[in-house]
Order: structure tokens, then C-alpha cells, then sequence
């Protein structure tokens, strides 16, 4: 008995095998009928699903089958030709052996369904068929067939060949410009025969999934032994040359191992897709509408477990795109579109992920609509409804409950579908974005990570225990320490943020976030340093403040049971290599959890920053501090000042009244400060100010360089004490001229030079006659 | 013709458990647990069975029971399930059992201070009842979520 079940089994899965095929060629046969390859390949299916039934013994598979084939043959032979009631029923009948095989496969019998009126249509169909074969498919035909020529056209053309026109049929078309050399040459290919799909001679060898399992975990395990090996290898305890070229060459071999193993349970998206052209036609067919779909990509290779995981998924964008975003043929031709919409599908690999869009060029989503649905629903505020981008209105799409359609149809159901899609999609550790414009048409894009079978990962504390980080979110590590771990974090609008380079980075708390009960940072935490982790989650950064940070490791991730499966923040486990088990983290589910990931928190962000500049940029200024005789202090922007010189005594020069320097090739008067803004009072106010040498006898003068209307002046100052960011905000108004007012900086009382008064007191014009005055004379 | 049932036993706050000895796969005492954050109460942590990632349930809060004393360690009973393999945390393992159908009855009303949905039925012992646990229902925690 056990060889007849594996007999059956592998019927079933060759016929499985064989059906998704049928259910694409069909497709194609009816849009390309005059296809002899296809043709030949359906019957080719049909019958040998026939042949193995009989054998088996199950008679209502083998009638049903019967009559497909006799239907089959007819077209083959040309008696018949394809119409769209000939491919439903054959596309009927391919449902029906799936039922029927399904019923094998569960119960071992045929199951209950009854068939007859199937095949009775089948045969009635098939009795249409002429007596008088027509001849295998000419130029003529196909190009009639596509709709490109006119049957006028054709028999003229043949008229013409009858008589002795050397051409052939596609010439003469062309020369009559009744068709383009572009069609004649595509009808010429089909004709040609396709050595592509079905029967290719490919070798390979049908694997049950459960043994690949098996393998990949044993390669798990013996990364993980690897692992342990090399930390041995590389202690310094190890001298012995052998045994290091001896575990790097297992080293090498792992790896390879590992990657090879991981191909074997890729597949091509393909798989997945070939379902979709019989899809659409079905529902398009339906809704009364006409609708084609490109795919793009189908090699594609996942995971098998990615693969699986997103077929119902993609077939539900899939009807929704036929359903509710392709619009009917009336609305089509009044927006002047074509009249067949188009639904594309992509798949690439990109960024150690794989992309796969879907779009469509129908009428988009309306995120007016979408707003005041939820508004209506109850599920937004107002409030929230006003600061919503398009893009995040179109996003809600996915909420549960959701579905605008005004008539909700069997076919796609109700709003219950994009909340599962959305869902099932993150499960597997990918995103899911919708992209629409009105009138044009909507893309939903996903992005899924390639494999998660074994992947490198920082390993943290939080909370007392270890946490694996996949590296692929992995952007950076800060470290803080004293100072800046005490200055680093920011609190804006209750939330904490870390300034990097410029940038305004959300924070959050690993240790708080794993419970309610944790503090922000345990007591493992190392004191007064702050361990950022700098993480990324669909294009935001944000970071995550640990308790301590570890190693990198290449971690085997490790299936967890159904339970785990629901808590977004971790991504699976993993056994350390000293045994205990470690939860990586789901960097995505943290971000959310913590809810750092939306457009409004960017927002948000940015406005806080932007206001945090302009901050600083409107109290905060630059000012030079100095001192003039007895102990004055005084300020001025530092801003006008173009340079400080220390200036020797014996440089100072007298032009006029003038104290004058030999500066930069021109000549800059001396300006003393101590005189240009004489003190009232005469005792020293600074007792630790210079008093002892007035500034005539020194060596050196310190000189403040001004820059006034191209020409330089020099600010004489008895000592430059400091450069100071503060406000500048007079808080006594001046008590005498060459003074803006008075101020504390520093601590201590500080003056506001008027240096444009002062400048001006010089007298610069009187200056510049008596120079041009002396040199002339 | 009394078909005989054999049954692995366990104890856990004086009650005395049985589960169907096909379900178990094998008994483990004490093993380091690593806490899963934000899980069910009901998830002690994840051990490791030999390169596999079990998850260990504490059947005494699962069934309502009292907590176990602080310095009592539980042992393990790995149950087999769809999706992989499971841990039931108890306080004792008894003996396989060889029982005779026939004294299979309903849980009666003396069966007191714990949640009976996630019993079977019991067996009449020479001075004891054999509670046993429906395994499957022990184990789901989708509700619990």
C-alpha cells in the first residue's frame, strides 16, 4: 500500500505542477490563439493527466479530463476555433481537477463533486467544431487574428500571391501599408517555435521541504560549532599552525555550506506569479472590465518560506487592483486612457532585500476621501486629520475597517483585506507603502529581507539580560561619556533626543521599553556612560540607549514558537555560543512601539530643531571682551572685528594729533580707547586690572583692528580678556557717550562699546586731508 | 474489552496531572530560562533543547494555581505540538501510568481552585484522582493575547 501512496503522491504533485501551467498558457493561448507551441503543450498536460488518472482508477477525473482533451484536439487541428466560452470552460475544468485532486489528497477518494455538466459542456463545445480541418496557421491568419489586418486585406494579398506575385503575404501588407514591418516580423517569431516554457530539459530533482529544513538547521549548528572554534583558534592559546590552517580552511567551508544551502530553498517569485494572468482575466472578465498585467522580475529568487508567506498577500493587491482601482471601461475613455488597463508587476533585489511593486493606472486613491471616512469612523481627530500628509492619508488604507469601495463585491470582500496584507507582510519582517495619484493610478510597495536564516549582530544588554541586533539596521555607535553623557540627551516636547552632527536623533530606552517596571537605565548600566545605538527602520534613524554593548556575531536565527510570533519587538531567537538563549530584537516593531517612526514625529523633529537654530541664532552672539585703562571691562561684537594685533611701541608713528601705524601697506590710525571713552570715576574698578604701566610705556599695545568703510582703524586696549557667546542685551541704558550700555557677562559687569560713535569722534575726514595733505607736500 | 491508556504523570501544587504519553516527547529537569519581555505571564522563557528554541509555559499560572515556592525548580515535560515543541513546567515527575479506560469520568465538583477548562476528564486512582490535562487547549495561548 505504501508504494501506491507514493505513487499517488507524486501524481499529485506533478499535476499541481502541471495545472499552474495550464492556468498561464491558457491565459496566453487566448490572447495568442494561433499558437501552435502552447497548444500543443495544454494537450500535452491534459493528456497525461488523463493517462495516469485512468491508471489509478479515478473515473471522474479521467471523464472530465477525457473531454477537455477531445475539446483540445479539435483546436489543435484547427476544426475549432478559441473563443472566450471555449477558455472558460477549459479554465473551468483545470478548477475542477484541482478540486478533485484536492479531495485525493485529503480524504483519498474523488470527493463529492459532480462534474457531468462540466463535461457535457465541454463536449458540446466541441461539437462546433468544423469537419474540414482549416491549414496550420498562416502570416495572413495571425496578423487577422491580432486584429492588426483586415481579412479584405489578406485575401488580396493571397490574390495577389495566387497570381504570381513573388512576395510573401507580410511583404505585400507592408508595401499596401495596410500593416507595419514591426508586426510582420512579431507574427514571423510566433510562428517560429518557442523551445522556452514547459517542457524544459533543466535537470533537477524534486526535494521534500521538510529535508531542507533539516539541512539548514544542521548548517546552523555547525556555523554556531564554527564560531566556537574560531574564538578558540584566535585565543592566544593556540600556537599550533596546523590546527589554524586547519580551522580556517573549515572556516571557508562553512560559509560556502552555509550560502549554498540557503539557495537550495530559493525559489523564483515566478512560482507565485503564474497564477496572476488567470487571475486577472477571470476577475477582469467579472467586472466587466479589460485588464492586462506585465510581470517583471518573475526570477526573482525568496526564500520558500518568504514565498509562502506572501501568495495570498500579493493576490489580494492583485483583485484590488482589478477591482477597485482599475475604473470601468467608461470612465477609462472619458479620462482618456487606454481602454485596457494595465497592471504591472516588479520584483528586484535591492539592498540585501527584495522589492516587489505592484501597480496599476486607474483611478488612484483620494486621500479627501480616506480623511473623511476615518474622521466619520471615529478614527482620527480632526485635529490629526488637518496635519496628515498624502502620503500618510493613503497609508491608512491599511487600517482595519477600511474600505471605501461603494460597492463592497464578493470578489475582493471588504475592508478586512490591506490590514491582513499589511500584517502578514510585517510577520515575515518586511514593509508594505502605498504610493497613489489621483486620476493616475496606485503603487503598493513591499520590501521584504532576503533570508533571516544566519545573519551578523551587535549583541546588547538591556535590563540584565543580552539582545541581538541584526546589523543590516545597525548605522552607527555613540559613546558618551561625563560630560556630554550628561549634557548629550535633550528633552524636547517630552521626548528625548540626542543631537547627532547636527541632526535631531529620537531616543529610546531599551530598558523601558522592555518593561513597564524597568528603569530607563538599569543598574548594569555603566555609570556615567551612555551607549547609543544608532538604528535605522525604513529610512528613520533613530537611537537606542543600552546598558552595555557587546560583540558582533554571526547568530543563527532560530524559529520560535506561534505565541512569540505576535510580539512585534522581537524578530526571533538565537542560541549564544554559550548556549543561552538570546530574543533579537524586530528593529521595525521597537520603532513602532516606541513610536518613533511616523511622518509627524519627522515633523515634529524638524520643527524642533529648526526652532532650537533659530535659537541659537537669535540670542547667542559672539563678543570680544577687553579691558581699558583701570580695569574698565568692555565688550563689542566680534563681528566687527577684523583682526587682534599686538602692536610694538616703537611702531607707533604721529601724523597731526594723531597716533598712527605703519598697518598692511596702508596707515591705520590709533585709537585709545581709555581716552575716546573717558571714566568718570578715577579709582580702579577691576583691582586686578594692569594699572601699574599705563599703556604709553609699554612695549607692546594690544590693538583691536576695525574695519570702517574700507580702512582699517586700530582700537587701542590695555588687555584682550576673552571671546564670549551671550546675549547681548543691554540691561542699563548709557550714562556716557562711546558706551551702548552695560551688561553682565561673564559674571561681572560689562560696558557695550559704541564703536561707531567712537570711530566717528576721530574725525576720519579731517584725518585723510591731513595724509593727503602731507604727501603732497 | 478495556483498551489500557498510557499516561505520563506530574504534580504540581499536590494536584496529580496526566498527559497521553504520545504527547510527550521527553522530560528535562531544571534548565536556564531566558525572560521574554512583553510576553503572556504565562511564558516563563526559552530554553534551549539541544539547538532547538522551546518556550517554556509555567502551567501552574496557567492553570491558576498558586505560584511555586521561590527556591523549588521546576522541571520540564516537552510536549510535542504543531509547531514545535513546548515545555510545561511542574513541580514533580510521577511514574507512566498504565491506566484502564473505563475509569474515565468527568471532572466532579470536588476538583477545586484551579481552571478546569484545561482538563480533560479524571481517573479514579486507589486514593487519588488523575487529572488530565487537555494538552492542546494547555498549550494555546492565542486567547490569552
Amino acid at each position: 500500500m505504501g508504494e501506491m501512496d507514493e505513487i499517488i503522491k507524486e501524481f499529485l504533485v506533478e499535476s499541481h505542477e502541471n495545472l499552474d501551467r495550464l492556468d498561464r498558457e491558457l491565459v496566453d493561448l487566448e490572447k495568442d490563439p494561433g499558437n501552435q507551441e502552447i497548444m500543443a503543450g495544454i494537450f500535452r498536460t491534459f493528456h497525461t493527466i488523463k493517462g495516469t488518472c485512468g491508471f489509478l482508477g479515478y473515473s471522474k477525473l479521467e471523464k472530465l479530463t477525457h473531454a477537455a482533451e477531445t475539446l483540445l484536439g479539435h483546436l489543435r487541428d484547427g476544426r475549432l476555433k478559441l473563443k472566450p466560452a471555449i477558455t472558460t470552460a477549459l479554465l473551468s475544468s483545470v478548477d475542477a481537477v484541482r478540486e478533485i485532486l484536492a479531495a485525493i489528497e485529503k480524504k483519498g477518494n474523488e470527493g463529492k463533486g459532480e462534474y457531468s455538466k462540466l463535461v457535457q459542456k465541454l463536449t458540446v463545445l466541441g461539437k462546433e467544431a468544423d469537419e474540414d480541418p482549416q491549414e496550420v496557421q498562416q502570416i495572413g491568419d495571425i496578423l487577422i487574428d491580432k486584429g492588426i489586418a483586415d481579412e479584405k486585406d489578406v485575401d488580396h494579398a493571397l490574390a495577389e500571391q495566387a497570381k504570381g506575385d513573388p512576395r510573401h503575404i507580410g511583404e505585400i501588407l507592408v508595401d499596401q501599408d495596410k500593416v507595419s514591418p514591426q508586426e510582420v516580423k512579431e507574427a514571423l517569431e510566433q510562428q517560429q517555435i518557442d523551445a522556452k516554457s514547459g517542457s524544459i530539459s533543466e535537470s533537477s530533482i524534486r526535494v521534500d521541504v521538510g529535508q531542507l529544513d533539516k539541512l539548514m538547521n544542521l548548517v546552523g549548528e555547525l556555523v554556531l560549532a564554527r564560531n566556537q572554534v574560531l574564538q578558540y583558534t584566535y585565543s592566544s592559546e593556540v600556537k599550533d599552525s596546523a590546527f589554524l590552517a586547519t580551522s580556517q580552511h573549515l572556516n571557508l567551508i562553512t560559509t560556502e555550506l552555509q550560502e549554498g544551502v540557503m539557495k537550495t530553498r530559493m525559489q523564483p517569485i515566478g512560482n507565485v506569479w503564474s497564477r496572476f494572468p488567470r487571475v486577472v482575466r477571470d476577475l477582469a472578465v467579472a467586472c466587466g472590465k479589460k485588464v492586462r498585467i506585465e510581470l517583471d522580475g518573475k526570477d526573482t529568487e525568496l526564500d520558500k518560506t518568504i514565498i509562502e508567506a506572501i501568495k495570498d498577500p500579493l493576490t489580494h493587491l492583485v483583485r484590488n487592483c482589478v477591482d477597485h482601482g482599475i475604473e470601468d471601461l467608461a470612465q477609462r475613455v472619458e479620462a482618456r486612457k487606454p481602454a485596457s488597463g494595465v497592471i504591472k508587476l516588479r520584483a528586484y533585489h535591492e539592498g540585501g532585500q527584495v522589492n516587489i511593486e505592484i501597480s496599476d493606472d486607474g483611478g488612484g486613491i483620494d486621500p479627501e476621501k480616506l480623511k473623511k471616512k476615518a474622521l466619520s469612523k471615529g478614527m482620527i481627530t480632526p485635529d490629526k486629520a488637518s496635519r496628515l500628509s498624502e502620503r500618510e492619508a493613503v497609508n491608512m488604507a491599511f487600517l482595519p475597517g477600511f474600505s471605501t469601495a461603494k460597492v463592497v463585491s464578493k470578489v475582493s470582500g471588504r475592508g478586512v483585506g490591506m490590514d491582513v496584507v499589511k500584517t502578514n507582510i510585517e510577520k515575515i519582517g518586511g514593509t508594505v507603502d502605498l504610493q497613489s495619484q489621483l486620476g493616475k493610478g496606485t503603487t503598493v510597495k513591499i520590501k521584504i529581507p532576503l533570508t533571516l536564516a544566519i545573519i551578523p549582530a551587535l549583541v546588547v544588554g538591556g535590563g540584565g539580560n543580552r539582545y541581538a541586533i541584526p546589523q543590516i539596521s545597525l548605522l552607527e555607535l555613540v559613546r558618551l561619556e561625563g560630560e556630554n553623557a550628561r549634557k548629550g540627551i535633550e528633552e524636547v516636547q517630552g521626548a528625548s533626543v540626542y543631537r547627532l552632527r547636527g541632526t535631531l536623533l529620537p531616543l529610546v530606552f531599551l530598558s523601558r521599553e522592555l518593561g513597564k517596571d524597568h528603569e530607563a537605565r538599569s543598574e548594569e548600566a555603566e555609570g556615567e556612560i551612555i551607549n547609543i545605538v544608532v538604528l535605522q527602520a525604513d529610512e528613520r534613524h533613530f537611537g537606542l540607549v543600552v546598558d552595555k554593548v557587546f560583540d558582533t556575531e554571526e547568530i543563527v536565527v532560530k524559529p520560535v514558537g506561534k505565541m512569540l510570533k505576535g510580539l512585534s519587538t522581537f524578530a526571533g531567537a538565537t542560541i549564544m555560543g554559550d548556549g543561552r538563549v538570546s530574543l533579537i530584537l524586530d528593529v521595525m516593531g521597537l520603532a513602532q512601539r516606541a513610536n518613533v517612526v511616523t511622518e509627524e514625529r519627522d515633523r515634529s523633529l524638524v520643527e524642533m530643531d529648526g526652532a532650537a537654530v533659530e535659537a541659537v541664532e537669535e540670542d547667542r552672539q559672539a563678543a570680544l571682551l577687553f579691558e581699558i585703562g583701570n580695569g574698565a571691562r568692555m565688550a563689542m561684537p566680534l563681528d566687527l572685528v577684523a583682526r587682534l594685533e599686538e602692536i610694538s611701541q616703537t611702531l607707533v608713528e604721529r601724523s597731526g594729533n594723531q597716533d598712527v601705524v605703519q598697518y598692511r601697506g596702508e596707515i591705520m590710525p590709533l585709537i585709545h580707547l581709555s581716552e575716546a571713552v573717558p571714566e568718570r570715576r578715577r579709582v580702579a574698578r577691576d583691582p586686578q586690572a594692569s594699572t601699574d604701566t599705563p599703556v604709553g610705556e609699554k612695549e607692546k599695545i594690544q590693538v583691536v583692528v576695525y574695519s570702517h568703510e574700507g580702512r582699517s582703524i586700530g582700537l587701542v586696549v590695555n588687555r584682550i580678556l576673552d571671546i564670549a557667546e551671550e546675549k547681548l542685551e543691554i540691561q542699563n541704558e548709557a550714562t556716557r557717550a562711546g558706551v551702548l550700555g552695560s551688561m553682565v557677562m561673564q559674571g561681572k559687569v560689562t560696558e557695550l562699546l559704541d564703536v561707531k560713535t567712537v570711530v566717528q569722534a576721530v574725525n576720519m575726514k579731517n584725518f585723510e586731508r591731513q595724509i593727503a595733505a602731507e604727501t603732497d607736500g | 474489552m478495556a483498551e489500557g491508556q498510557q499516561f505520563c504523570t506530574f504534580f504540581l501544587d499536590n494536584h496529580y496531572f496526566g498527559i497521553e504519553v504520545e504527547k510527550v516527547q521527553e522530560v528535562l529537569r531544571f534548565q536556564d530560562m531566558t525572560y521574554v519581555p512583553l510576553a503572556p505571564e504565562v511564558v516563563r522563557g526559552l530554553i534551549n533543547l539541544r539547538g532547538q528554541i522551546v518556550t517554556a509555559i509555567d502551567t501552574r499560572r496557567r492553570l491558576d494555581l498558586p505560584p511555586r515556592p521561590k527556591d523549588q525548580l521546576p522541571m520540564n515535560v516537552i510536549i510535542r505540538a504543531n509547531d514545535g515543541a513546548m515545555s510545561l513546567l511542574v513541580d514533580e515527575i510521577g511514574d507512566v501510568l498504565d491506566i484502564n479506560e473505563e475509569t474515565f469520568e468527568e471532572v466532579p465538583d470536588t476538583v477545586q481552585g484551579l481552571s478546569r477548562e484545561l482538563l480533560r476528564g479524571v481517573y479514579k486512582l486507589e486514593g487519588r484522582l488523575l487529572l488530565i490535562l487537555n494538552t492542546e487547549k494547555a498549550i494555546d495561548l492565542s486567547a490569552l493575547n
